[in-house]
């Protein structure tokens, strides 16, 4: 998607947030953490109540038109003209990219009513924004006022390939101090989670995960931080099977924590 | 919960093998990225514009193909087309039979590999040696290759001496340099016997009806140099527009798919011996294969026809690298192959329609595609396929209650605050197989459905 027609936030910084479904079953203190860090940066951060999912464990899982179903509803939910914000480069790809291709064969007339048709699907696309990259290009942030003691491995979701979360992520927790990101090796690799994958490859999707868990090891992190919780929840999901737990955080909550450990939130 | 098929496969992979396919291709990917970075300052740019060149031959192929036919007839070569691998196996035994030939040695080639021609010829009563080492290899042991570039991934050099031993060509030595003297001087012979030489092409010019052929082991250019007659077996798909765009295209194909600046061997071939020529075949034939590509053409996954067969999507790939490319159970595996095998299966698209569920979709494959090909758009595509056609899907979780779930505000608050039984519940008693599934390898994080919404309830009222 074309960065300049992306959707800026105007001077009130009005952003709606989208939580994501896995914030929203399991990982609230991601969500709110969000909430913490925007309104810190001066935004007001509205929640749409009827928000649900993004529509990727069905587009993924190549049931499409239960996808679309999910994705109309997102559309309404999210309805307006501010920027979404989302603390998952998953969910953004989706709404960006995966959802125009779902929607692909049914037409682009935009009279369809309820069908939900491509125009709107791009709008909200140009409207969403990962939050790290929301941040430091939206917002302009490029340094984090806060301290935080630890060494951090930094797990880049594959939905941030080739966009600018994760370079942004890399800039927001290297301007934090007493934080040193480490370098882990094969970084390039996905996970293995993968959605619905990692329950039809159990075996593929869980010796993924078990070689990413070994280079991240091998850098001796105090925490694993990524951009989204997917791959935290399978990564620290097998690690604590396997009875080695590691400790997980989102890139927000760290934001967040460093914040209060300075005394500034 | 049933699994996928490949997912079956790779759990039954033995440990060696394993190894050596996740060792090769990971050392293949390592030198790829080196040697494109240390040499251009942006190869993204180049994948692109080598990505909207090829699509525009395949956009255009009804223009190109008869140009190319024209220039290779000018320069006195016989082109046969061939919608069908029995079209073009018949084609090559048909040549064959015309000169009495008896005996043919070949160089790697994928399309041949589609058409099952070595076997074919065999049946007919044609010897058709294998020359590259690899697909020699593959050939003495009745095996098949497993990776496009690298046919041989899948085995380590001491099951590849213990293959030449069973197969008479010396005692046990796993000395690679042993192995490759005595592959050569076997192969001499058969060279030098030969009456037909056949080879694909990896790429034709329009402009000048010229075959590139590239090779690192000399041996395309031993079939073209010792047999009277040349056939070339080219995917239909395989034209470039101009001369110049072989720049272009030949950096891109080495370093992607064997990490080399160039490879050690590039033939460029206009024709049969000229009458001015020492040497050189007399006679040439180039034998164009459809074999479904005018189908996949015709489908919303025509973006996979820029292939060009470096391999370089297989090394990236997490789950090739798990599971092999056996476990894709066709001539193309990995990621392109994904794509490929069950659109070039025609009616029988069913039986490998699990192809496409075997990614992540990390994309890490559209990331070093020399020609850009966005081939997790194009699984998902047939993913979306496969299922509007009823293909049953081993494992994949069923999603009609959860867009049931999520198009309905209420009935999500609902169930998020509902859901929290599963804290208290034992995982044989959830009654979610997907979720029972992922519980077998995974600590389940704790259920705080709906704990956000309340917390910002609360705030906002006070």
């Amino acid at each position: 998607m074309n960065e300049s027609a992306r959707v800026f936030p105007d001077a009130a910084r009005r952003v709606q947030l989208m939580a994501t479904c896995l914030c929203d079953a399991f990982y609230d203190d991601v969500a709110r953490a969000t909430v913490e860090v925007l309104e810190f940066l001066g935004c007001t951060v509205e929640f749409p109540d009827g928000q649900t999912c993004c529509g990727q464990p069905a587009f993924n899982g190549g049931d499409w038109p239960s996808s679309r179903r999910v994705v109309r509803h997102a559309m309404r939910a999210f309805a307006g003209d501010v920027p979404v914000v989302v603390p998952s480069a998953s969910c953004a790809a989706m709404a960006r990219h995966g959802a125009l291709l779902a929607f692909e064969n049914e037409g682009d007339q935009g009279d369809q009513g309820d069908q939900g048709d491509q125009s709107e699907i791009r709008a909200l696309g140009r409207r969403t924004w990962e939050l790290a990259d929301f941040i430091v290009h939206a917002l302009g942030v490029t340094t984090w006022p806060g301290r935080y003691e630890a060494r951090v491995a930094l797990h880049r979701a594959c939905h941030a390939r080739g966009t600018r979360s994760s370079e942004a992520m890399q800039t927001l927790l290297g301007s934090i101090a007493g934080l040193t990101i480490v370098p882990v090796g094969e970084g390039e690799q996905c996970c293995g989670f993968g959605g619905t994958f990692s329950v039809s490859f159990p075996n593929i999707s869980s010796s993924m995960g078990a070689l990413k868990l070994e280079h991240i090891r091998a850098a001796r992190p105090d925490i694993l931080v990524s951009g989204d919780m997917s791959c935290l929840m399978h990564l620290c999901g097998l690690a604590g099977k396997a009875g080695e737990p590691i400790k997980g955080l989102h890139f927000v909550q760290l934001l967040r924590d460093a914040l209060q450990n300075n005394g500034v939130l | 919960m049933a699994t996928q098929p490949i997912d079956q496969f790779a759990k039954r992979l033995h440990p060696d093998t394993k190894a050596a396919v996740y060792d090769g291709s990971k050392q293949g990917h390592d030198k790829r990225t080196q040697v494109l970075f240390d040499h251009f300052p942006d190869p993204d740019r180049l994948r692109r514009i080598a990505g909207e060149i090829k699509q525009h031959v395949v956009e255009n192929l009804d223009t190109y193909l008869p140009q190319v036919e024209a220039r290779l007839q000018a320069h006195g070569v016989t082109v046969h087309w061939a919608a069908t691998a029995e079209a073009a196996n018949a084609a090559v035994l048909a040549i064959m039979r015309s000169r009495g030939a008896t005996r043919m040695v070949k160089s790697k080639t994928m399309v041949s590999e589609e058409t099952g021609l070595g076997p074919f010829l065999e049946k007919n009563g044609i010897e058709c040696v294998e020359t590259d080492l690899g697909e020699f290899i593959v050939q003495i042991d009745h095996d098949q290759p497993s990776h496009i570039v690298k046919p041989i991934i899948h085995k380590n050099r001491r099951q590849i001496a213990a293959s030449f031993e069973r197969h008479g060509l010396g005692a046990y030595d796993d000395d690679p340099q042993t192995i490759t003297r005595r592959a050569r001087q076997h192969l001499r012979g058969k060279y030098l016997a030969a009456d037909v030489g056949l080879t694909g092409a990896n790429f034709v010019s329009a402009e000048s009806g010229r075959l590139v052929v590239v090779t690192n082991e000399g041996n395309s250019r031993f079939c073209l140099a010792a047999p009277a007659c040349h056939i070339a077996m080219v995917g239909i798909e395989k034209i470039l527009p101009r001369d110049r765009d072989l720049g272009l295209f030949l950096n891109l194909l080495a370093r992607s798919g064997t990490g080399q600046q160039l490879t050690v061997y590039t033939e460029f071939i206009s024709g049969p011996r000229s009458p001015g020529q020492p040497d050189g075949p007399e006679e040439m034939h180039v034998i164009f294969v459809d074999n479904g590509r005018t189908d996949v053409l015709a489908s919303s996954c025509r973006d996979i026809l820029r292939c060009i067969r470096c391999g370089a999507c297989l090394n990236v790939c997490p789950v090739y690298r798990q599971a092999s490319g056996h476990a894709y159970r066709s001539v193309y595996p990995g990621p392109v192959g994904a794509v490929l095998s069950p659109l070039l299966a025609g009616e029988d698209f069913a039986t490998l329609a699990d192809l496409p569920r075997a990614s992540t979709l990390c994309g890490a494959c559209h990331e070093v595609c020399p020609v850009d090909i966005p081939i997790p758009d194009l699984l998902l595509r047939l993913r979306d396929r496969a299922k509007q056609e009823g293909v049953p899907s081993p494992g994949t979780p069923p999603m009609g209650v959860w867009a049931l779930l999520a198009s309905r505000p209420a009935a999500w608050r609902a169930a998020l605050f509902g859901g929290k039984l599963i804290n208290h519940l034992p995982v044989t008693l959830v009654p979610v197989p997907a979720l029972r599934s992922w519980a077998g390898n995974h600590a389940l994080p704790e259920w705080r459905g709906g704990a956000f919404r309340t917390w910002l309830k609360d705030r906002r009222t006070k």
